[in-house]
């Protein structure tokens, strides 16, 4: 564990001096190129643990470490990508995009920066757009070009907090489609909260199951045994899918609130549940 | 079915006629009592002596002018007004460019020291805290208030005007930039924080950009103040502006330059709110 990329160790949040911690006990590490999701109820502390991780928020106690090096502040090394996309609303697409780009690397030419900025507006498929302002976009647009501002600063880890939440269904399943085709690309290390399971069994590697706060912990990691080919459009035809989001709803509904006060200090118990029954039997089911 | 803006411009050309009947019917020259043709020449003679000219009393009417004397006033000062003749006979045009000179000069200083001001009130809670009831005692001060004091301590009675036309925009300005610049949305700071943005950088790419709205609401009611308080500073300092031109005149009994002033002085401040209404719709975003 402590050789992963990204280590998190015995983190706690008190918003309170003294008072009842919102989360502590959360250990958990990432790996170099790895997407993991987090799934928990509102207020189990998953935005601050983002936030954490994001350097925007100092832990109560405990650690985190990146290649090593223990998380102290921001850095350009962690893209955020935010719940409200947070677009400056006076900049052009293009030039929200170009502001990352300028902040990472301040000595490149206005040539560069552009065909940079280009390189990735093209990527999230807004071509055409890049001289609009954030109020003449749509939601999903937005968050377009959220990610790609995250994107463009080639960060070694990106972190979303929740970033479709609040789009349609629709929108969502495209956007989710071109995430995980440029996090394929770019073998991008990626932390993302959800709330949507079906979010979390496309794109993560690992699922992380919070349980319900105050004095939350990273309950269980659920392996994603699906084969990183999967889409949304076939996903769903595979028999491992409905255990996995078996496993996750009834986790959600019924054991997150077990799990409270018992948190259990190291790793968290990982589990594969989409491998559970023998191959043969699934294969007789259908 | 007609525009609204031109059934509007036809009610506001409907009232401003009504305005002017009233005034042309109010100020008619009244049919004298006893005209002059009634009198006898020794009586017209005798009335001389006594220092009540009938002649003359008819020519002079109530003091206030009539239609056709507030039109020759008009005319006569859009002809001509940039004539200089002497302290106490300047034209109008002059005499506005003497107080746009000091409403301008006051309110850049008052910019100087408001924004960046401002800024820190708006990062810094503590120096917030520790300077709110400071401005809360100066800020309702009338700005004419503090004019012997300026006159005492600057002994000079333009810098003087300057220095209230200062006062009064400084308020405004800095509580609006405090509190555009604390307002600043938390997701556009953590942005900055995430990029790791130099802090000059982000004062000017970030903050500025999205408290310039309300920086310049405050601006507006500033120069809206400022503009207000001129005449009056001007009536006490004298010497030169539109402020003084109106006390000279009263000073003159010429209701009719008076009123001209009067009218001068509307369509300068509608002008200035008018380019700093500009200014904000420059800067504003939709979020």
């Amino acid at each position: 564990m402590a050789e992963a990329f990204l280590t998190v160790q015995q983190l706690a949040k008190c918003y309170t001096a003294g008072g009842e911690p919102v989360f502590e006990d959360v250990n958990f590490g990432i790996e170099r190129g790895e997407f993991v999701c987090i799934i928990g109820h509102s207020g189990c502390g998953k935005t601050t643990i983002l936030n954490i991780l994001a350097g925007l928020d100092a832990a109560s106690s405990g650690h985190a470490f990146m290649e090593g090096r223990e998380i102290a502040g921001p850095s350009l090394d962690r893209g955020v990508v935010f719940q409200g996309h947070a677009l400056l609303p006076w900049l052009t697409v293009a030039r929200n995009i170009a502001f990352a780009v300028r902040s990472r690397w301040p000595d490149w030419p206005r040539g560069s920066i552009n065909a940079h900025v280009q390189k990735f507006v093209d990527l999230v498929g807004l071509t055409g757009a890049e001289h609009k302002l954030p109020s003449a976009l749509s939601g999903g647009m937005k968050q377009r070009v959220g990610i790609a501002r995250a994107f463009a600063i080639q960060p070694k880890m990106l972190l979303l907090d929740e970033p479709f939440g609040a789009l349609d269904a629709l929108t969502r399943g495209t956007i989710q489609d071109e995430l995980l085709r440029i996090v394929q690309a770019t073998h991008q290390t990626v932390f993302m909260i959800t709330h949507d399971v079906d979010e979390a069994i496309l794109l993560a590697d690992r699922i992380l199951l919070m349980s319900n706060g105050p004095r939350a912990c990273i309950a269980e990691a659920v392996r994603n045994t699906l084969p990183r080919s999967r889409t949304r459009l076939t996903m769903h035809h595979d028999p491992q899918y409905y255990r996995i989001r078996n496993h996750l709803l009834d986790f959600l509904v019924t054991r997150s609130k077990a799990f409270q006060k018992g948190g259990g200090a190291g790793a968290p118990l990982e589990v594969a549940p989409g491998l559970e029954q023998p191959l043969e039997a699934a294969a007789h089911e259908y | 079915m007609r525009s609204l803006t031109l059934r509007a411009a036809i009610l506001s050309l409907l009232v401003l006629a009504l305005v002017l009947g009233a005034w042309h019917l109010a100020t008619r020259p009244a049919p004298s009592v006893a005209p002059a043709a009634a009198l006898t020449p020794e009586q017209i003679e005798y009335q001389k002596l006594l220092g009540k000219d009938p002649a003359a009393a008819q020519q002079k009417s109530a003091g206030f002018p009539t239609l056709a004397q507030m039109g020759a006033t008009i005319v006569q000062h859009l002809a001509q007004p940039f004539y200089d003749n002497g302290p106490n006979d300047k034209g109008i045009g002059l005499q506005l460019a003497y107080s746009l000179a000091r409403v301008g000069l006051g309110f850049l200083i008052a910019c100087v020291v408001a924004i960046p001001l401002g800024f820190v009130l708006g990062m810094s809670p503590l120096v917030y805290k520790a300077l709110y009831p400071y401005i809360n005692v100066l800020k309702p001060i009338s700005p004419l208030a503090w004019m012997p004091l300026a006159l005492y301590t600057i002994k000079d009675s333009n810098v003087s005007g300057i220095f209230v036309i200062f006062i009064c925009s400084v308020w405004p300005m800095l509580i609006n930039t405090a509190f555009g610049v604390a307002g600043v949305r938390r997701d556009w700071l953590n942005v900055a924080r995430t990029l790791e943005v130099p802090p000059l950088t982000k004062a000017f790419r970030v903050i500025l950009p999205a408290a310039a709205p309300t920086i310049l609401t405050g601006m507006r009611i500033s120069i809206g103040i400022a503009w207000l308080v001129i005449v009056a500073a001007e009536m006490l300092v004298g010497g030169t502006g539109i402020g003084y031109f109106i006390w000279n005149e009263w000073n003159n009994l010429s209701l009719s330059n008076v009123i001209f002033a009067i009218l001068v002085i509307g369509v300068v401040g509608m002008l200035l709110d008018w380019l700093f209404g500009r200014l904000q719709k420059a800067v504003s975003y939709v979020d």
